[in-house]
């Protein structure tokens, strides 16, 4: 009896501690191991490009046992970035969350570390765009590895036609839809050429249009006039170092260009300029071809006469301002090992390429091989390549708003808007440039905090 | 069965009386009222204590929120430019939203309280309806009357060879629009609440006042103002505290610009702690207005309360 009852004892005590050991053992998964996969990216502007992303990654869940969801989230209203606040301290939601711009640096503490991914990818296709390095590999390791979709960059649009009629500018001439390009004629696109044909276009009625206010169209063609003449406003090494001759230069430059431009700036969202482009109000904007797809669809007449092309020189160079995305891996995900599977079959050539069809060519991959070998770009139309200077051709370096602050010192700069409201301040308010500058050096004193 | 009746039979005075006076405790009406707010409480606990403490908590922390710092957010407040525009931009709209917000209300209650009782119901439920709506949805209709570029207002007043206003574009239309709207949608509170307390105001004191011979305006300052003291003053306190918290109408139209001069604490708030990741600091601006709107409530329902005594 009592060798029975030791013996079930000991039955039971071999029964829990097996239970709990299979319950603590650390269960490693794989994409082929089955489990959930959570991705909550950008909900894309380009009707239908969304659906094609959702069946590219679960036909990859299907295929490799992973259940995966796909969330489009909007960037209206900044949703995007409360969504990622919410998740990243609430230490819960999606496995993969897009990180656009600066958010591999405001969430860099929660983002798992993928530099097996991102080392996979260079190894496999080469390079990455030159902004990727600056933007996502930060303490000495990759936070977040290239999106498959989303990466735009603010293009100079402009209508062939007002620039011939009203300004005798032949763009497609100096940035013709092929490898052919004249440098001298390239080289004759300056930010004062720019001005002397900005006030023709105002003087017929068709100004240039961009929004000087805290969005990110408005802090990304300003980041690109800025850096065009070596101004900056925090340095490499953490300084504000927006008291400078350079500043006053492009406060100069820009008092005289806004007498051509709407006096509405000033309100103007990201939206804003597509409308002045696609109402046939405009001549030239700084966007993505968001503004020449939609007009395409309703305003034909203006779109056929639409062109992309590169962005004026200043004393320091030509600058285009980029805005990279990225998916990276929340450090709370239960499915790192699947996620970071996907992050590696997304980064395909096959499947960019696909992703760029579906976004008409809106998408700007960051793995240059793969915009390289595409022709997209090329035969888009009407007219035909009105796209090919889409994507980075000549002597242009990209650049985004805060740029050279390190990115955390960047996000802060570009969220607040400190370029916008200091052209704003002289512009607009009527400040002194001294007094503009002050108010700047007193905001980056905020921003540089510790 | 033995055994059942052996245990009842047992002598159990103790216990029984312990649990007499448990029973009798729960019984008491003043232990089912505080059971009975419970829920309140622990909602109130999770969704307002919490958050505030946290939101405290959050504001004493440096940008990292790795270190203690006191109250060095709200001193480093103190030191930038932007910050006192806020607190300007803040008060100049409240409390002008608000005056106005008052006086429409009082002028419309005593409109509807004029119309027979009959068609009254059909005029309140259509002065609601701005109130009703909610904020977020109706003022993106305001957004696109003021359309920087394409205003649907400009459009009318083009008709009339006026020229257009800059309505979002500049700094004193901005304030204006931004006011408007929220007078636009408060109002009708101030309406409501007012025509209650019209309505409960004794007929006896406006006849006694007329045979007296008192003017339209004399029973208003002498008798429908002073009856209306109390709701007066507790519906401008709630409105101060809700206007000063205003998010989504400036959010929504101006998002703080041109040149920030439209930003509320709730707004910059956001800027600086949710847009830019400085949540210590975002935390501080949205508590700033705390210790204010703290005083000025102990300030009005005191009197309220000292005025409720002597009535």
């Amino acid at each position: 009896m009592a060798k029975r009852e030791r013996s079930r004892r000991h039955f039971l005590m071999a029964a829990g501690a097996a239970g709990v050991a299979t319950f603590a053992m650390p269960y490693i998964k794989t994409a082929r191991s089955a489990g959930k996969l959570l991705l909550g990216t950008w909900d894309h502007w380009v009707p239908g490009a969304n659906e094609v992303l959702r069946k590219v990654c679960e036909d990859w869940g299907s295929a490799n046992g992973v259940e995966v969801t796909v969330d489009f989230i909007t960037s209206v209203g900044n949703k995007l970035l409360l969504t990622a606040q919410a998740e990243s301290r609430a230490k819960t939601g999606h496995d993969i969350y897009v990180q656009p711009l600066w958010f591999p640096s405001m969430f860099r503490h929660r983002l798992e570390p993928v530099d097996d991914v991102v080392g996979d990818i260079i190894a496999e296709y080469g390079a990455l765009h030159p902004s990727a390095k600056f933007l996502a590999y930060l303490d000495d390791a990759w936070r977040a590895a290239p999106a498959p979709a989303g990466s735009l960059n603010y293009a100079s649009v402009s209508r062939l036609d007002l620039y011939e009629a009203h300004a005798g500018v032949d763009l497609k001439t100096i940035f013709p839809a092929s490898e052919a390009r004249d440098p001298a004629l390239v080289d004759s696109w300056t930010y004062d050429a720019f001005l002397a044909a900005a006030e023709k276009l105002h003087a017929a009625g068709k100004s240039f249009g961009a929004p000087i206010a805290p969005t990110p169209d408005g802090n990304q063609w300003l980041a690109a006039l800025f850096a065009a003449y070596g101004a900056e406003v925090v340095s490499e090494s953490v300084e504000i170092t927006v008291d400078s001759d350079e500043t006053r230069t492009v406060l100069e430059y820009l008092s005289r260009l806004t007498q051509y431009m709407p006096n509405s700036v000033y309100a103007w969202d990201d939206a804003s300029n597509n409308r002045w482009l696609i109402s046939g109000e405009g001549s030239t904007i700084f966007n993505p071809p968001s503004a020449w797809a939609v007009a395409n669809r309703d305003n034909p007449d203006v779109a056929k006469h639409v062109w992309h092309h590169d962005t004026p020189r200043g004393s320091k160079g030509r600058f285009r301002a980029d805005s990279p995305f990225f998916w990276g891996i929340w450090d709370f995900s239960e499915n790192i090992s699947a996620a970071k599977d996907l992050l590696r079959y997304v980064a395909r050539r096959d499947v960019v390429d696909t992703l760029v069809s579906a976004s008409k060519g809106f998408d700007i991959p960051l793995i240059i091989s793969h915009y390289q070998s595409n022709d997209l770009w090329a035969k888009s139309e009407p007219p035909h390549g009105v796209l090919y200077n889409y994507p980075i051709r000549g002597d242009e370096q990209p650049v985004a708003a805060g740029y050279p602050a390190p990115p955390e010192y960047a996000a802060q700069i570009m969220a607040q808007g400190i370029i916008p409201n200091l052209v704003a301040r002289v512009t607009q308010g009527g400040d002194s440039f001294d007094d503009a500058i002050s108010w700047a050096e007193n905001e980056l004193e905020g921003i540089m905090r510790g | 069965m033995t055994v059942g009746v052996a245990v009842r039979g047992l002598p159990e005075r103790a216990p029984s009386v312990r649990r007499g006076r448990f029973y009798l405790w729960l019984r008491r009406r003043s232990t089912i009222a505080v059971m009975m707010c419970f829920p309140l409480l622990a909602i109130i606990t999770c969704l307002v204590a919490y958050p505030f403490a946290y939101s405290i908590y959050l504001s004493m922390l440096n940008k990292a929120e790795t270190a203690f710092v006191g109250f060095g957010n709200f001193l480093f407040l103190f030191k930038r430019e932007t910050f006192w525009l806020v607190v300007q931009q803040s008060i100049l709209f409240a409390l002008v939203a608000v005056i106005f917000k008052a006086l429409i209300g009082l002028i419309a209650a005593h409109a509807v309280n004029t119309i027979p009782s009959k068609g009254q119901r059909k005029w309140r439920g259509m002065m609601m309806v701005p109130w009703v709506i909610p904020p977020a949805l109706s003022t993106l209709g305001w957004w696109w009357l003021f359309e920087p570029t394409y205003s649907a207002f400009n459009w009318l007043l083009a008709e009339f060879a006026v020229p257009a206003v800059p309505w979002l574009s500049d700094v004193f239309w901005a304030r204006f629009s931004v006011i408007l709207v929220n007078v636009w949608v408060g109002a009708p509170f101030f309406l409501i609440m007012y025509l209650a307390s019209l309505k409960s105001i004794p007929e006896d004191l406006y006849e006694a006042a007329s045979i007296d011979g008192a003017s339209a305006w004399q029973k208003l300052f002498h008798v429908t103002l002073p009856m209306m003291r109390n709701i007066i003053a507790i519906t401008v306190l709630f409105s101060i505290i809700v206007t000063f918290a205003n998010f989504d109408i400036v959010r929504v139209l101006t998002q703080g610009g041109p040149r920030n001069s439209t930003h509320l604490f709730a707004t910059y708030a956001f800027r600086v702690g949710i847009e830019s990741g400085d949540i210590p600091l975002g935390a501080a601006v949205s508590l700033f207005m705390f210790p204010a709107l703290a005083i000025l409530s102990f300030v009005i329902l005191r009197n309220v309360r000292q005025r409720t005594v002597n009535i």
